[in-house]
């Protein structure tokens, strides 16, 4: 099969290359809210050992970190890297299924939708009503 | 403790852990979980929403260059990720209502589990044929050695391997780790999938495992920037440091020593589960 196997190389050269530079400019994101964060609450106390529940869907979460990103929060900035983060392997999926379209193997675009389907369900299970 | 002194120790914390899980194939999340509760106090929950960030930065990092050479097996992770998200979605749910005492217990255990299991030897497979399942759902493919040449390759036994892809996701999200160790048995001793393609594959599955979990944890507040952020820098650094001091060692004597290092790590979050102080 020479015809699938140049879809599938190129693929795999875009797939890797996502991979690649989307964690690092998770990474470079975050690093700068953190030199953010840093300079205006490194003399501040941690408070960690009690873990306070919250609950917030995805939505009102975005609007806090545009609000944050707006005022120049570094914990939004820290924020919007690991969004970015997240999105990596998301992106690298839905980029699986336009190759599986390509390649008509409906087979895998069906078992590809089924993982989004899986990731979606938990974004509305993970907020309690 | 202030902010800035916090930051600089979960950082060199964090590429310590990140080094060290490269170096024993455990992953990082695995050993900066106890670091981040045990050594500095901080919420069981945080740690596991930290740890699973830095799973997504490291595996993406270090999958990439394998999905370029073709080792990995794309539509093998792609069909064993509806177990492993499935599981995660689970594991997840019940880490926001289970005790962090249960958590930190069945972490020291997966921990033992863990260490003594990358300490034994490892055989190879190589199948020629595919069971009819496989063959129906094309997993079997080929991978090329140093030299450019394809080795192909078959599977067996899907619906084991699937089961425990399931059990996989389920303690990823659960414990907030990579869960290498029981994906490569999936895969290694279940599947027959040749070492370098199950180790490959295991590890370019663990962002899209990562995320169907670490969703639930964002909007339950398990996600701490500040946590977060000297966390993910720090295992990916110490990682990339790892797999550089592996080209040029031999790792077997470096791995007895970490898996004893961490067996005291386990014995040490199982104590303190059961005295309730996690």
């Amino acid at each position: 099969m020479p015809k699938n196997n140049f879809t599938d190389k190129t693929l795999q050269t875009i797939i890797g290359n996502l991979l690649r530079y989307g964690v690092l400019l998770a990474l470079a994101v975050a690093a700068v809210g953190g030199a953010f964060y840093l300079s205006r609450h490194a003399h501040e106390t941690v408070h960690y050992e009690q873990f306070t529940e919250q609950d917030k869907n995805l939505g009102q979460l975005a609007k806090e970190i545009i609000e944050g990103l707006k005022a120049g929060s570094g914990t939004a900035i820290i924020f919007a890297g690991i969004i970015i983060l997240f999105l990596t392997p998301a992106l690298r999926l839905v980029l699986s299924l336009f190759s599986f379209l390509a390649e008509k193997d409906y087979l895998y675009v069906t078992i590809t939708l089924i993982v989004m389907a899986i990731i979606a369900t938990s974004i509305v299970l993970g907020h309690s009503h | 403790m202030t902010v800035l002194l916090f930051t600089i120790i979960v950082f060199a914390g964090a590429f310590a852990a990140g080094t060290i899980g490269s170096l024993s194939g455990l992953g990082g999340g695995i050993i900066i979980i106890p670091l981040l509760s045990i050594g500095l106090g901080v919420d069981i929950h945080y740690a596991i929403g930290a740890a699973l960030v830095s799973v997504i930065a490291t595996s993406s990092g270090s999958a990439a260059a394998y999905v370029r050479e073709g080792i990995t097996n794309m539509r093998l992770g792609i069909f064993l990720e509806i177990a492993t998200t499935f599981g995660a979605v689970s594991g997840a749910l019940i880490a926001s209502i289970a005790p962090g005492s249960l958590i930190a217990v069945l972490f020291g255990l997966t921990l033992i589990f863990s260490s003594i299991n990358s300490l034994r030897k490892k055989e190879e497979h190589l199948l020629t044929s595919s069971s009819p399942l496989a063959q129906k759902l094309k997993l079997n493919g080929s991978y090329p050695d140093e030299n450019g040449k394809q080795t192909v390759y078959g599977t067996k036994n899907v619906l084991g391997g699937f089961g425990m892809m399931g059990l996989a996701g389920m303690m990823s999200g659960l414990l907030g780790i990579g869960s290498g160790a029981f994906k490569v048995i999936a895969m290694d001793n279940i599947m027959k999938i040749p070492f370098k393609v199950s180790t490959t594959t295991s590890n370019f599955m663990m962002g899209v495992t990562a995320i169907a979990s670490t969703v639930i944890y964002l909007q339950k507040g398990y996600i701490q920037p500040a946590i977060c952020m000297p966390t993910m820098i720090g295992v990916l650094f110490g990682s990339m440091t790892g797999s550089r001091i592996l080209l040029r060692s031999n790792p077997q004597k470096l791995r007895l020593f970490f898996a004893i290092l961490i067996l005291l790590l386990a014995i040490n979050m199982i104590y303190n589960g059961f005295a309730g102080k996690i």
